[in-house]
């Protein structure tokens, strides 16, 4: 087989009828890349039809071709030089296709991004250059095309490059270099030109040539967003497997790994993979999954990492430099859903740094709101802490969307940490605060039900098993004599919860704070409040203990009890003795009834 | 990694973010080429399973070969085998060239609207018992929100718009002109009630990257796709009133692998045997808006 060529791809950008197709059409027709007779074919087709040629027609006559099925799509194209094959996407300039705009730069390695030099820089060419900038794309080269438009002039040159620059200096984007071109022409893109003997750089084809493909992802710290673990043992199948593609650096069998943010550690027992050799090891692009010893329980959206590399950041406050394409103004107070890598969270604006306004080029550091194509600089807020790294030290766990109302509405980069508020504490104590204490004090209550109040919650991951045993117990400590009550979320997603479609981890955190605040009032009231939650995290059990305050709280992990799923009647009966053993003996609830 | 590795990769990480997000997921697998490298690579992606059903919307016009390797590979790789038809534009014969209709209306009735209405558990579905090796009512009826489907970008003007994650509406409508962004790896995963999402693992794969991977893989296709002795091959599968075979002498996977790289096909459109696409104007569009894939 023959060796493989390299491939890149390429954005280009700008303001709208600042010349991209003709640049296109140029480098296509320079390098050789159109099929056969076409560029004759187009000329022929503008001298039957009395206009003058354009670069530019030569994109949409390929685009009529298209149509019918020959390779070359409305927003890519393709042409080779003789160092690699080049995908160049055509973005769109318009402002009202600013989403496809980013759709297709996203997917790009670097840009070019072209000014017109006689009608210079423009809203979009603006707008653009924050995009690349926050889409993470460094290798930027300006093309300020129609040179022959401004007699080729060197001092327009530099005047369009000072005001550029300047503009670009603000967002820290440093471009590779600027060359004047006349795509029209064909100077200074496949050939250095004659007509600007005093530009002395190399021509956009040399420079393109020269662009770098990706950094070395295999040399940064090992980051794994965990997309799902999978155990098809209906199949047959008793692997239990952490799936997941390795965004930067390696992993080998044997390796100590931690999960963040639940910081649960275990070892790579093997990589698994289907219809290929055994691996020892993974790196970069790859996806993947490995099973681990001790088989631990952790959830999609954590990030694998190797223990004795740098961490990600655990925490659920950050600085970020965002854009807003959604159809409403992005607005403190108002819930999102963050999706990071493969972590998905509520999110919340915090606070707005500064707004940036591409159109007027102004910045505003009074706005309470982000406007649809908007770029600003502000400070999020999740619910529960994520892990996450900063944007500079690897991009692709330091860069997340947002979503509103199913749309993504935006997406940005994580540029700082900033010290937690831990929103949970602030909450309880000015809720205590606010509590209207009734006449009846705890201890009376106590000793009229014999009992102390407290919150008890089964937790485990043998699904259906916690409500046995949460139903089993309420049943055993009413028989003896106690005020118990037992409440399953399912109660309350159709009446005091709001029933949502989905049950997703957004639901859960929310369901879980409920609960926290519903055992509050059930355990003031004196009772002993039973619920089950399946799969409770560290952090979800601290939750529920701060929400619970001042009242007592004790979690049943069943894992501790159990070792398979075994629901069958005598061992429940098993089970429950055993667990109503240490309610007693720890003097959770006392041994008589009066 | 090569550029085969980087596309492997790329589509097996948005099939396992559907099966993540999608809870009623399922396939269409067309017996093609294309849609056979996409059930293999959620082999790959599920570590030898397929965790959700396939779905083969059946004109009754299939090449009889096509039938017989769809029900061979379900029972080889215990595939949840879902079956769909409009029977009754079939029965009152409502199709081309037997029937009254042309080109464009049958395919609509037979493919896009049969599998409109087997997605939306309107029409009944079949369902291969593995146990008994036989084709039976489907009990279930839920209505698939995640749609899986293996279109190319490369393959015709329409496709090369599509998104990864592609929502449609109540009416399987394309709002081509409105489509949401898809950053890194980001996509469209949040649907609103009533709406789908079709979903495009293979929207960077060119036709030749197809054939190379069912080479490096071992993938069985269909031998509808090589020359059997009479000089003539399928290029691209269909139903046998609508789809012509090619002139090619191609025998073999690196046969076809060497006519796309520098032979006799490096120029000519893959679909350039199938004629729904020249009466609908050379776009597929009218048809994709209604649901065509």
């Amino acid at each position: 087989m023959k060796q493989e060529r390299e491939q890149m791809s390429i954005v280009i950008v700008g303001h709208v009828d600042h010349g991209k197709s003709t640049v296109i059409g140029r480098l296509l027709a320079d390098t050789g890349s159109l099929p056969k007779g076409k560029l004759e074919q187009v000329r022929q087709h503008c001298a039957r039809n009395a206009k003058p040629f354009e670069y530019a027609f030569l994109l949409d006559a390929l685009k009529d071709e298209q149509a019918q099925g020959i390779t070359i799509d409305t927003a890519r194209c393709f042409f080779k030089t003789v160092k690699r094959n080049y995908i160049i996407i055509d973005a769109p300039g318009h402002i009202e296709f600013l989403k496809n705009m980013i759709t297709g730069a996203a997917r790009a390695e670097a840009a070019l991004l072209v000014i017109d030099a006689k009608e210079g820089i423009q809203e979009n060419s603006r707008r653009h250059g924050f995009m690349l900038s926050l889409l993470g794309i460094d290798q930027v080269v300006v093309l300020v095309n129609k040179m022959d438009l401004v007699g080729y002039e060197q001092r327009v040159f530099e005047e369009v490059v000072r005001e550029y620059r300047d503009f670009l200096s603000q967002i820290k984007v440093d471009p590779i270099a600027f060359v004047p071109i006349s795509a029209r022409e064909g100077h200074n893109l496949a050939s250095c030109s004659k007509e600007m003997q005093w530009y002395e750089g190399p021509c956009v084809l040399e420079l393109i040539d020269s662009l770098k493909k990706e950094k070395n992802l295999m040399e940064q710290p090992f980051r794994l967003p965990v997309q799902d673990i999978y155990k098809f043992t209906e199949a047959n199948d008793d692997r239990r497997i952490v799936a997941g593609t390795v965004e930067t650096g390696k992993v080998k069998v044997g390796d100590e790994v931690i999960f963040l943010p639940s910081s649960k550690r275990a070892v790579i027992q093997s990589i698994e993979g289907f219809n290929e050799p055994v691996k020892h090891e993974v790196g970069a692009g790859y996806a993947t999954g490995v099973t681990l010893a001790p088989q631990i329980y952790i959830k999609p959206g954590e990030i694998m990492c190797r223990a004795e590399e740098p961490l990600p950041v655990v925490g659920n406050t950050f600085r970020a430099h965002l854009f807003w394409l959604g159809r409403h103004p992005m607005v403190a107070g108002k819930k999102y859903k963050l999706k990071l890598a493969t972590e998905r969270a509520t999110v919340y604006l915090k606070q707005i740094e500064r707004v940036l306004d591409a159109a007027e080029l102004s910045v505003d550091t009074q706005k309470d709101r982000i406007e649809r194509h908007d770029v600003a600089d502000c400070i999020l807020q999740t619910v529960k802490p994520i892990a996450y790294d900063l944007s500079r030290d690897i991009a692709a766990t330091g860069r997340f969307v947002i979503i509103d109302h199913y749309e993504i509405a935006g997406g940005g980069i994580i540029t700082g940490s900033i010290a937690e508020t831990d929103y949970i504490k602030t909450h309880v104590s000015e809720r205590e605060v606010a509590w209207e204490k009734s006449n009846i004090s705890p201890e009376q209550r106590a000793s009229r039900f014999g009992q102390r109040p407290k919150f008890i919650v089964i937790t485990g991951t043998f699904d259906g098993l916690q409500a046995n045993v949460a139903k089993g117990l309420e049943e055993k400590l009413f028989r003896n004599g106690h005020n118990v009550y037992y409440l399953a979320i399912a109660n309350l997603l159709h009446g005091l919860f709001e029933a949502g479609l989905g049950r997703g981890e957004e639901e859960r955190e929310e369901d879980i704070r409920r609960l926290g605040e519903l055992a509050r009032i059930f355990t003031d009231a004196g009772l002993i409040f039973i619920t089950d939650i399946p799969r409770l995290d560290s952090y979800e059990i601290d939750i529920l203990k701060a929400l619970n305050q001042p009242n007592e709280i004790l979690v049943i992990d069943l894992d501790e009890y159990v070792s398979s799923r075994d629901t069958a009647g005598e061992s429940l009966e098993i089970l429950l003795k055993q667990i109503e053993t240490v309610l007693y003996q720890q003097d959770i609830v006392w041994d008589y009834s009066i | 990694m090569n550029q085969l590795e980087k596309l492997e990769s790329q589509s097996i990480y948005i099939l396992r973010e559907a099966y993540r997000e999608f809870k009623h997921l399922c396939m269409l697998w067309s017996i093609g080429k294309d849609s056979t490298v996409l059930l293999w690579l959620a082999r790959k992606a599920f570590f030898g399973h397929v965790p959700f059903p396939l779905v083969h919307i059946d004109t009754s016009y299939k090449i009889p070969e096509m039938i017989a390797y769809r029900d061979r590979l379900a029972r080889e790789w215990n595939l949840k085998m879902i079956v769909g038809s409009n029977r009754q534009a079939i029965e009152a014969k409502e199709t081309f060239p037997d029937g009254r209709v042309d080109r464009i209306a049958c395919c609509r009735s037979l493919k896009a609207e049969a599998l409109k209405r087997t997605l939306s558990g309107e029409w009944p579905r079949l369902r291969y018992n593995q146990q008994i090796g036989q084709y039976e009512p489907d009990p279930y009826q839920e209505a698939y929100t995640g749609v899986i489907v293996g279109v190319r970008a490369d393959e015709e003007g329409s496709r090369s718009k599509e998104r990864y994650f592609s929502p449609r509406d109540q009416e399987n409508e394309w709002d081509v002109g409105d489509q949401p962004p898809e950053l890194w790896n980001q996509f469209k995963t949040d649907f609103a009630p009533g709406t789908h999402i079709r979903i495009h693992p293979l929207l960077d794969w060119t036709e030749l990257n197809i054939w190379e991977y069912i080479q490096r893989e071992n993938i069985p296709v269909t031998s509808l796709y090589f020359d059997r002795g009479d000089g003539k091959r399928y290029r691209s599968l269909g139903c046998y009133p609508c789809t012509k075979p090619v002139e090619s002498t191609a025998r073999n996977v690196a046969d076809i692998i060497e006519e796309l790289r520098s032979g006799k096909f490096a120029n000519i459109a893959e679909r350039s045997g199938r004629e729904q696409d020249r009466e609908d104007g050379g776009t597929l569009e009218t048809l994709r808006r209604d649901g065509y894939m």
